[in-house]
């Protein structure tokens, strides 16, 4: 589905996966008739835009396929090299190596490291056990504080997160946020160069979500 | 520190409008359910339920446009309920801007449209709401059965297997409400809902019966929930979402304020 103008300068990549609508309505809010918002799946209206987000719901096997079978793969590896980019859960967790998930997918390989499990029985330091998926309101920790794309956001904010995979990178200085979830450290942002991504929904995040997303339209990497 | 428990207000809705009945007979308006989602959102409600409980079909267009209205307006997840019968339901629903949908009747006359549903929008927009009542007597084992229709027809399902069923078929959250609770603002059945959320790994949010803001600590602290949802002590000004916030953080429960 297209949405928006013709060549709008921030485009959500449509590969067939899930509900961009909440991401549309949260980036035009924030753009305040500034920039323009689009749903594409044009490799053309995508290598136009000033901008992309790759967003990202349900199975990794799923939206691995899709993506290759809409084939927009080349664009995506092309925006990535090229142009801001944010990925938003299951669309940060694609820019990993592979995922355990579905007994174990390749991903598109941008940043290094896994995308894993919390496992079954996950318990936190009391020995309760905590539910999978992890689905609410988390506290996130930035590591990288002074980041453009995190900017006026004080540590510990709230983001409302939904997956039962996490992203464990390699890089410790790709870590732009960390997230605790009972033992499990999770990386709930990465960020090199000018790409981004970020496990939890933005768009979904109240204040603190649309003030990233704004400061994602203001980032100048 | 980590993940807070929820605070879900819920608009019932019918023909447009928000309601809250008591025990689903005497309802009272509370409203336009784009202000009262809008409200909310404003006060710092961690998601909002929409059932539209319209009876008839032809009303449930109104249902798709209020839900986009909402979702333009508001940036927290917002479940849809009520009518959610088929994939194509599902679809309309999370293009309309739903982020998750709500399953209730459709998941007992069957079953594998949770699996379905699960394996193409994926687990975590798939809600499945459990109505269950008590049906054990004084002096018996607890034991709660499966209700449909607004609670007036038994299924014979043991509510606590049903909700590990649901999960295994793909459900990524169960909603689960006690029918003889619910409106009568006399707190949750603390006895289902601990049953059933220490049974299943996926979030429980319970529901049904919130009278005040003790039963809400309750609904966590002895039932074992990860949400809870309330309707007409929010409606009706009894109280506020900060308040409740507030009140549940001061006993030691992990919110967002």
């Amino acid at each position: 589905m297209d949405k928006g103008p013709a060549r709008p300068d921030v485009v959500i990549i449509d590969y067939g996966m899930g509900n961009l609508h909440s991401a549309h309505k949260a980036l035009e809010k924030v753009a305040a008739g500034q920039k323009t918002v689009g749903i594409s799946s044009d490799p053309e209206v995508i290598r136009q835009a000033e901008r992309v987000i790759l967003p990202g719901v349900g199975a990794i096997r799923d939206c691995m396929a899709e993506m290759h079978a809409t084939g927009l793969v080349p664009i995506i590896r092309e925006s990535l090299a090229n142009k801001p980019f944010l990925g938003i859960c299951v669309g940060f967790q694609a820019l990993m190596q592979s995922s355990e998930e579905n007994g174990g997918i390749d991903c598109l390989g941008h940043f290094p490291g896994q995308v894993k499990f919390f496992g079954d029985n996950l318990q936190d330091q009391e020995g309760q056990r905590l539910k999978v998926p992890h689905m609410g309101w988390s506290q996130v920790s930035p590591v990288m504080t002074d980041h453009p794309v995190w900017k006026d956001l004080p540590a510990g904010e709230r983001f409302y997160f939904v997956h039962s995979y996490y992203v464990e990178g390699q890089k410790e200085d790709q870590l732009l946020a960390s997230c605790d979830y009972g033992p499990v450290r999770m990386h709930a942002a990465l960020a090199e160069d000018n790409v981004a991504a970020v496990q939890f929904h933005p768009e979904k995040s109240a204040q603190a979500g649309l003030k990233l997303l704004e400061n994602f339209l203001n980032w100048k990497p | 520190m980590g993940l807070a428990k929820r605070i879900i207000p819920c608009l019932d809705v019918d023909k447009g409008r928000v309601v809250k009945g008591v025990n689903f007979v005497g309802i009272r308006d509370a409203g336009n359910p784009v202000e009262v989602a809008k409200r909310y959102n404003d006060q710092g409600a961690d998601e909002i339920t929409f059932l539209d409980i319209t009876a008839s079909h032809e009303d449930r267009g109104t249902t798709v446009e209020m839900v986009e209205e909402i979702a333009g307006q508001v940036f927290i997840p917002l479940t849809v309920g009520g009518g959610i019968r088929n994939c194509d339901n599902i679809r309309t629903m999370l293009n309309a801007g739903a982020d998750k949908v709500s399953i209730n009747t459709a998941a007992v006359t069957n079953p594998e449209f949770v699996r379905e549903a699960a394996e193409r929008f994926g687990s975590q927009c798939i809600v499945v709401a459990i109505d269950a009542k008590k049906v054990s007597g004084e002096g018996e084992p607890d034991r709660w059965e499966i209700f449909t229709h607004g609670g007036r027809k038994p299924t014979g399902l043991d509510a606590v297997e049903w909700a590990i069923k649901m999960v295994e078929l793909g459900a990524g959250e169960l909603l689960l409400t006690s029918m003889d609770r619910d409106g009568t603002k006399n707190g949750f059945d603390l006895g289902v809902t601990r049953a059933i959320s220490d049974a299943v790994a996926v979030p429980v949010i319970a529901s049904g019966g919130v009278g005040e803001l003790q039963h809400l600590v309750d609904g966590i602290q002895q039932g074992h929930a990860d949400a809870v949802l309330a309707a007409s002590i929010f409606h009706f000004g009894t109280y506020s979402i900060p308040e409740a916030k507030k009140f549940m953080a001061d006993q030691g429960i992990e919110m967002r304020l």
